[in-house]
């Protein structure tokens, strides 16, 4: 090992889980080693498919080098759908073998069960939360406001590299080593060097500051172009409410994601250099790493849930036919909870050792979010009085949220009494509670968005059926799966525990591993229904570019919208500005004159960021010098050398965007307006007839 | 609009079309909120000097047996003096029409920052050499050189950004993306010198007193 140092650093054979598999054999073994086989034929399957189509080009072309904000913001849905699939193949497994192991060892190992939740809460969080509303965000955003793109394109698409990198390390982490087996908060002094001398932790470290950079660039990148590309007329207190949740959480990821880069950044120190800030010596203070990573970690659930709020702003008024009620009390329950959000993170550690005191202040700040959050509560369903609903798949979804999402608000006012959590800390009740928030207020938010806006984005609406039926495993599933959880938290269960010896936790963990092959079946009919949706396309076309009588802008542009978004920049003059020029009937109007659009050409300093960070990456987890020197000089290089870079605009001159434009116009008068109970028949092409 | 109203300190666009001058006003916007998330890591790292510098020292040197305040004040000094000479720079950038006098006062700037982290690797390697205090000692001195040394790495990027800048006065002239990188190059490095700041005054001259 020592001769080839210098080019592998501490890469062996070892590190394959293929040979530990063939060395140890185990079903624990295997089936890690069957994930990496996974991983190896599922990248090669891709590639040989990629030239197969000789499709490299058109990839490279049209997707990695874009800088258009949809086309980065649907790349982004795509890495947190793959990254979705591998962390729900692990909830699935952890199930069956919390279920399998009452009074059994099981079938795992209790260092493959405890990789699996580090994997499983890691990629939930950074690689499939983050990447997914983002992209919603990406592709959103800039059309509600009235905007050609965002401020920064070319950081933006840095941004996805950099997100890319990470979730990249992650997987790679399947093939070659091992990931850390120490939760998704990674606490020190466990992730230390003493405890945790393999590369698990490193991995950990490296993807999560990949994607903790990616992440404050992108909230800068949204907050300016919020701040600086709105339409004319489109002031703050005329954006849909999804720009304002996205303005919330753009200033949280500004302000939120610098304590989780300090944090991961002082625990490299502490592994790689003998640095002292985390350690059980020598003056080193682990709560200083509590302290830090829930200063970021409090807020965090706040970017995450955020932006489902403004989804379900905008799905719940358009499917009730009605304006959205009491928009500006949603504007400052909003800003509310982004203020108190940072108010709040000592409630992830009430059981280590402050006072009585401190404990009862941020006990009281925590249930004080409770009221801004009810208050948004109130005002969707006061939206849905009296309106004329109509329960589409998006609409379930987002009942469903609001139901769901108030038992577990009331489980988090239980947890926030510094005396039951006591009793009840880091136990399944919490495990239950967390879920109990992010799946309805966060993945059914962005299940619902993809329903709501993916006919926009690919011109073609998705199969309500099995929409449907997808929504019924999930809402069933979720019951199943994480009801139980409460029960088995308060019959003493702890979180991240391989074995138990409780016989009567049986029948619960059966019920709850029969909700997650629920769940599970609900993201399958997430992929049937893309796929039958693709196959009958035609008939679920809507060119015009409104299938649900949308009321923000970015229904006022063809589906989908060229790369401009908007021919000419819409002029707004009110709230809900496409619903009123319907109204007024100047909705697809002809504009008088065409001007040249400049927009940013592609670039391809995205990907070369993103391939050398994730080179930097791997190479400090492995300490291969050479590369991570590479890697950095490649990032550095490919900064310097676009600054010199001055042509950065390409020209789409004002004919051919008349030409562009004029046929979707025609298109337009010629497709006849369907009313509403015709929404989901293939005579809906996108043109709404108003309701009254 | 009016012309005024787009004309930056340091700097003059007004022969700009509208359209460039919202694509520099939302630069030079962008560029602030950078900074205000950096400042939120000197933020972290002040907060963790604060605690560790009382309750980390260990078996180690505490602040009081280690600073003396010589080398700080005359590093504070030469800073400072820096961001006169940029302050001059973009003086030179909005006024003069030589390239001269603007790419000199840069050059000034560039080596009084060179001196400064000269200055500071002296004073690490005295500590670390003399003192027998090297971060791995204890908690405080590692909170320590991470505090000065990110300060530290900032300059050093600051640096390295000047030197592009100066090859692109000399290659591409005094354009409109020169200038604006050029005024942005001046935010940071005054950033750079109100951390400083802080860092003499909370580190240094509170340590050095305690
Ligand atoms: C949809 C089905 C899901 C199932 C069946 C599931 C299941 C599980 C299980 C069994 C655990 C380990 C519990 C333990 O410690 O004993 C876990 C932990 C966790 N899950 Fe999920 N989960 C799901 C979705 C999600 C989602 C959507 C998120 C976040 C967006 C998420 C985030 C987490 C986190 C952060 C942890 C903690 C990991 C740790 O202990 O460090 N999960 N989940
Ligand atoms: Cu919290």
């Amino acid at each position: 090992m020592e001769d080839g140092y210098w080019l592998l650093g501490r890469l062996d054979w070892q590190a394959l889980p293929f040979v530990r598999a063939w060395r140890h054999p185990s079903v624990s073994e295997w089936i890690g080693a069957g994930a990496g086989g996974l991983v190896v034929i599922a990248a090669l399957a891709v590639l040989v498919m990629l030239t197969r189509r000789k499709a490299w080009r058109r990839l490279w072309d049209g997707w990695l080098t874009s800088l258009d904000h949809k086309k980065i913001g649907i790349m982004y849905v795509v890495i947190a759908l793959v990254m979705l699939t591998r962390a729900l193949i692990e909830a699935v497994l952890m199930r069956m073998q919390q279920f399998a192991a009452v009074g059994d060892p099981g079938f795992l190992s209790p260092e493959h069960f405890s990789q699996l939740f580090s994997t499983h809460g890691t990629v939930m969080i950074f690689f499939m939360a983050m990447p997914f509303l983002t992209g919603i965000i990406n592709y959103v955003m800039p059309l509600q406001i009235g905007a050609r793109d965002v401020s920064f394109p070319l950081l933006n698409s840095i941004s996805l590299m950099l997100t890319a990198a990470g979730a990249a390390l992650v997987m790679i982490s399947l093939v070659v080593g091992q990931f850390s087996t120490g939760g998704w908060s990674a606490y020190p002094p466990y992730t230390g060097i003493q405890f945790s001398p393999g590369v698990g932790p490193d991995y950990w470290i490296w993807a999560v500051t990949l994607s903790s950079i990616a992440s404050t660039l992108s909230g800068l990148n949204f907050a300016v172009t919020i701040y600086k590309e709105r339409a004319p007329g489109m002031t703050l207190f005329r954006m849909p409410l999804f720009c304002w949740t996205t303005l919330c959480t753009s200033i949280l990821m500004i302000f939120a994601m610098a304590p989780l880069t300090v944090a991961s950044l002082m625990l490299a120190l502490d592994r790689y250099a003998g640095f002292h800030f985390f350690t059980a010596e020598a003056g080193g203070n682990l709560m200083n790493y509590a302290n830090l990573f829930w200063l970021f970690g409090h807020p965090e659930v706040y970017i995450l849930i955020l932006p489902a709020f403004g989804v379900y702003s905008s799905v719940i008024s358009t499917y009730s036919g009605k304006t959205l009620y009491g928009y500006k009390s949603l504007v400052y329950a909003t800003l509310a909870i982004a203020v108190l959000s940072f108010t709040v993170w000592l409630h992830h550690f009430f059981t280590m050792g402050q006072t009585a005191n401190v404990n009862a202040i941020f006990g009281i700040a925590t249930m004080l979010i409770g009221v801004p959050t009810g208050v948004k509560v109130y005002d969707w369903l006061l939206t849905l009085l009296r309106g004329r609903i109509r329960f589409t798949a998006p609409m379930l979804f987002s009942i469903m949220f609001l139901v769901t999402f108030v038992v577990g608000g009331i489980t988090g006012v239980i947890l926030a009494n510094p005396p039951v959590d006591f009793v009840v800390h880091n136990s399944l009740f919490l495990v239950a509670h967390f879920h109990n928030m992010l799946i309805p207020g966060l993945l059914f938010g962005m299940i619902a968005a993809t329903q709501h806006w993916f006919p926009k984005a690919f011109g073609f609406r998705l199969d309500e059926t099995w929409g449907k039926i997808s929504f019924w495993c999930w809402a069933v599933g979720f019951y199943l799966a994480f009801m139980p959880l409460y029960a088995l938290g308060l019959m003493g269960a702890m979180r991240r525990t391989s074995e138990w010896l409780r016989p009567d936790y049986s029948p619960l963990m059966l019920i709850a591993l029969l909700g997650a092959l629920l769940l599970f079946a609900g993201f399958v009919s997430l992929l049937v229904q893309l796929g039958v949706s693709v196959r009958h396309r035609d008939r679920y076309r809507v060119p015009v570019g409104d299938p649900w009588d949308g009321h923000s802008l970015e229904w006022a542009t063809s589906a989908p919208p060229p790369e401009y978004n908007f021919a000419l920049i819409p002029r707004v003059e009110a709230r809900d500005a496409f619903r009123q020029m319907k109204r007024r009937g100047i909705a697809y109007a002809r504009p008088e004159a065409y001007t040249d659009i400049a927009m940013p050409k592609n670039s391809a300093v995205g990907p070369i960021i993103g391939l050398a960070g994730a080179g930097l990456g791997f190479a400090l987890t492995w300490h291969i010098g050479w590369l991570a020197v590479l890697g950095f000089s490649v990032i550095v290089g490919a900064v310097i050398a676009r600054s010199f870079v001055r042509e950065t605009e390409r020209l789409i001159p004002a004919a051919s965007v008349r030409e562009h434009h004029e046929r979707w116009l025609d298109a337009v008068a010629a497709t006849p307006r369907v009313p509403r109970v015709q929404e989901l028949c293939p005579s809906n092409r996108g043109h709404a007839e108003p309701m009254a | 609009m009016s012309a005024a109203r787009y004309s930056y300190v340091g700097l003059n666009l007004r022969e700009q079309d509208a359209q460039a001058e919202h694509g520099a006003q939302t630069l030079i916007f962008g560029f602030w909120i950078f900074l205000m998330a950096d400042l939120v890591v000197f933020a972290l790292l002040f907060a963790t000097y604060a605690a560790m510098s009382v309750h980390g020292v260990a078996d180690g040197p505490a602040p009081a047996e280690l600073f003396s305040l010589k080398m700080p004040f005359i590093e504070t000094l030469v800073l400072l003096l820096s961001s006169f000479t940029f302050g001059m720079a973009s003086l030179a950038l909005k006024y003069s029409a030589k390239r001269s006098s603007l790419a000199a006062w840069l050059l000034v700037t560039g080596v009084l920052g060179a001196v400064f982290v000269a200055m500071e690797i002296s004073d690490f390697a005295t500590y670390i050499s003399e003192d027998q205090a090297p971060p791995q000692r204890s908690g405080f001195l590692s909170a320590y050189y991470l505090l000065v040394g990110t300060h530290g790495v900032h300059v050093v990027s600051g640096l390295a950004w000047l030197l592009v800048l100066l090859v692109q006065l000399a290659v591409l002239g005094r354009v409109r993306e020169v200038k604006l990188r050029l005024l942005r190059l001046a935010l940071f490095w005054h950033m750079l010198d109100v951390v400083w700041v802080c860092i003499f005054t909370f580190v240094y001259l509170f340590g050095a007193s305690a």
